[in-house]
């Protein structure tokens, strides 16, 4: 099935390759011809296409790094709230606010805490769960979760035009570019 | 429809190579056999879950492993309705069979933790093909431990208040400085933790899932359990940082648990079980009995699925060289109890060591070292390595071993009060076996299907063990 009618109003054009190291230097090509609204697609992860495509430093650590300190606090919070205000108990002579015993539950708190946040945080940066977006309706891109690697330039770059950014997505010798509808 | 092949490239340093290194590099298998491309290890691993054929055996497995997980039903509505005293334990055994079987499910499951996190941290490649199964044998080797401490309250419904901090009507709070609290904590964050690391893992191979089908119904279940991932490079980025951060948070999680775990001995003054030594003790013992479990899946799993190039002898050497290093820390431990026994000067230390080589359980205690020391010297030959026949009976013994090492700490400690009058000996019902081979029925049939309805090995990271995943020369500057 090929996308045989043009659409109106197109997403972004979708150039195909077969293998990362192509992908990664039509990246490159593409950033240096001052493409910056862009995204490319592969079946695993390839550090180097942060580079090629100019990715900022994502902020996944600090969230994690929240999450295990408030997940830290509340652990020990908890504790101290409930064996020292909410219910004091003598157990063996011990203080009510005997730390050594809420280290354990701190440290399982605090890691639960990160964890989640970085589950969570991963997922809202992502914007998942997307049960649809544009570059689903190209059919080679079923592939992408297999063996293909793609680079999209979006409609929405300042630079682009169907026609010549179509030609300098062809000069990157792709096996295919596709109009990616909207 | 295949992808384009990549011609293999020697490894850069071929040529300075000498020539023993030459040898050993032959001599060690790959991780991946030869002549793989992205597109075939694909079809190979999605292809267990793609079709309409099962192997024979699997239905058999299945079947067996059903019967049993019934057992584990029938148990459990009768232990509801009566109580926990149609088990063997009682005074002076308090803790028998629930807390054995708890400690070695526990323990099976930290191998999975150790293969996907401490050795993704390592950067340890042969990881990547195991990691997935090994994962999923943690969730539901966790899954059975939990069962026993939450059964053997008698009414977990009743019990929920003393094991989580919820606002009660008795005003009432969990007892925190009681290590059997710090245990509830430290397993279900094991448990949650554990789940999203596989479910993190999980996303990709699950949107390979979903392209590859062809059935309507698996294309919407894969499709809303991949969450609409589409393989973009921000979300990669962001994607691989959270999945080495939790495994970076997995590495002393899974230290902890079974640290907590032993504390629940540990703390407690009964000769045998009080010692500073059992945080190391229990971690070393949880690794090796959760490595020999892998080896028990991992075995045939392979041969029945044909997986031998993608788990290959380099995965089955290196786990059998794991189980013998952790091996030999158990077995160190367990001459250094004996040790301690007799340094410590104190009559009831030594009567328990006495007891328990001689005591009524000592045949026991000697099959114990008869495997987890002595069976596993054998794990130094290559020969023994070699035969994945004979490393699956092996890893069956030393499964059976930890079981035993745990009835040795557990009931030999108990049964021996302080006061002569006290003594008693435990004996398990068939209830207490029925709670057993009940929970082995479960787990394995939760892995029967585990293996039949998800990819079993990591599908996106395979695919980067391809040589031709390797991106070529350095791409800024030669363009610049």
């Amino acid at each position: 099935m090929a996308q045989q009618r043009t659409p109106e109003v197109i997403h972004g054009l979708m150039a195909e390759f077969d293998n990362p190291t192509d992908l990664v230097l039509a990246a490159d090509h593409a950033r240096l011809a001052v493409y910056t609204v862009m995204d490319a697609y592969s079946p695993f992860p390839i550090e180097e296409l942060d580079d090629a495509l100019g990715l900022k430093k994502n902020p996944m650590p600090l969230i994690t790094l929240l999450g295990g300190i408030v997940g830290g606090l509340g652990g020990y919070g908890l504790e101290y709230w409930t064996q020292v205000i909410a219910w004091p108990m003598n157990i063996g002579g011990r203080p009510f606010h005997s730390w050594p015993h809420f280290i354990p539950v701190t440290f399982e708190c605090t890691v639960l805490g990160a964890s989640l946040a970085a589950f969570v945080g991963m997922l809202a940066l992502n914007r998942l769960p997307t049960p649809y977006h544009p570059v689903f309706n190209v059919p080679a891109f079923d592939r992408a979760s297999r063996d293909r690697f793609f680079l999209c330039i979006e409609s929405s770059d300042p630079k682009f035009d169907r026609h010549a950014t179509g030609s300098f997505l062809k000069g990157l010798h792709p096996l295919g570019v596709s109009e990616v509808a909207a | 429809m295949s992808a384009p092949q990549q011609p293999l490239q020697a490894p850069p340093e071929a040529g300075s190579m000498t020539a023993a290194h030459r040898e050993l590099l032959a001599r060690t298998p790959d991780v991946i056999a030869p002549g793989h491309t992205f597109g075939s290890v694909t079809d190979k691993i999605s292809g267990i879950v793609l079709t309409h054929w099962t192997p024979l055996g699997w239905f058999l497995g299945f079947a067996i492993a059903f019967v049993f997980l019934m057992i584990l039903n029938v148990t459990i509505v009768k232990l509801l309705f009566t109580g926990i005293g149609i088990w063997g334990n009682n005074i002076p055994v308090g803790w028998a069979f629930d807390i054995i079987n708890f400690v070695w499910w526990i323990g099976i499951g930290h191998a999975g933790t150790l293969i996907s996190a401490i050795l993704l941290l390592f950067r340890q490649q042969w990881r990547t093909s195991i990691n997935r199964f090994a994962e999923a044998m943690t969730l539901f080797a966790v899954a059975c431990a939990a069962m026993f401490p939450l059964l053997h309250t008698g009414r977990p419904w009743l019990a929920a208040y003393w094991l989580f901090p919820y606002p009660n009507t008795m005003q009432l709070w969990p007892q925190f400085r009681s290590p059997l609290i710090w245990d509830v904590f430290a397993v279900s964050t094991y448990f949650t933790v554990s789940l999203l690391f596989w479910f993190t893992g999980l996303i990709p191979d699950l949107a390979t899932l979903r392209d590859s089908a062809h059935s309507k119904w698996a294309q919407k279940i894969f499709g809303v359990l991949a969450l609409g991932w589409r393989g973009s490079a921000r979300h990669w980025q962001r994607y691989e940082t959270i999945y080495l951060l939790l495994a970076g948070l997995s590495t002393p999680l899974v230290l902890s648990v079974h640290t907590v775990v032993s504390f629940d001995f540990a703390v407690a003054e009964i000769p045998g079980w009080h010692a500073t030594m059992f945080p190391p003790y229990f971690v070393a013992g949880a690794i090796y009995s959760g490595f020999a479990m892998v080896m028990t899946l991992a075995i045939p799993m392979r041969a029945a699925f044909h997986l031998e190039d993608l788990i290959t002898m380099r995965h089955i050497h290196n786990m059998t060289k794991v189980m013998l290093a952790t091996g030999m820390i158990v077995a160190y431990a367990y001459v250094n109890e004996v040790f301690y026994a007799w340094y410590s000067g104190n009559l009831f230390e030594q009567f328990m060591m006495q007891n328990r080589q001689a005591g009524p359980y000592g045949p026991f205690y000697w099959m114990l070292i008869a495997i987890n020391a002595c069976m596993i010297q054998l794990f130094w030959f290559r020969k023994v390595r070699d035969n994945v026949v004979l490393l699956f009976i092996l890893s069956l013994f030393v499964n059976v071993g930890m079981w035993l090492e745990r009835f040795v700490i557990i009931v030999v400690s108990l049964h021996r009060d302080f006061l002569p009058s006290s003594w008693d000996m435990y004996a398990p019902t068939r209830w207490d076996w029925g709670m057993f081979t009940g929970t082995l029925g479960l787990f394995l049939s939760l892995f029967f299907l585990f293996v039949r309805l998800l990819p079993a090995i990591s599908i996106f990271e395979v695919r980067m063990l391809v040589p031709a995943a390797k991106v070529k020369g350095s791409t800024s500057e030669h363009l610049l």
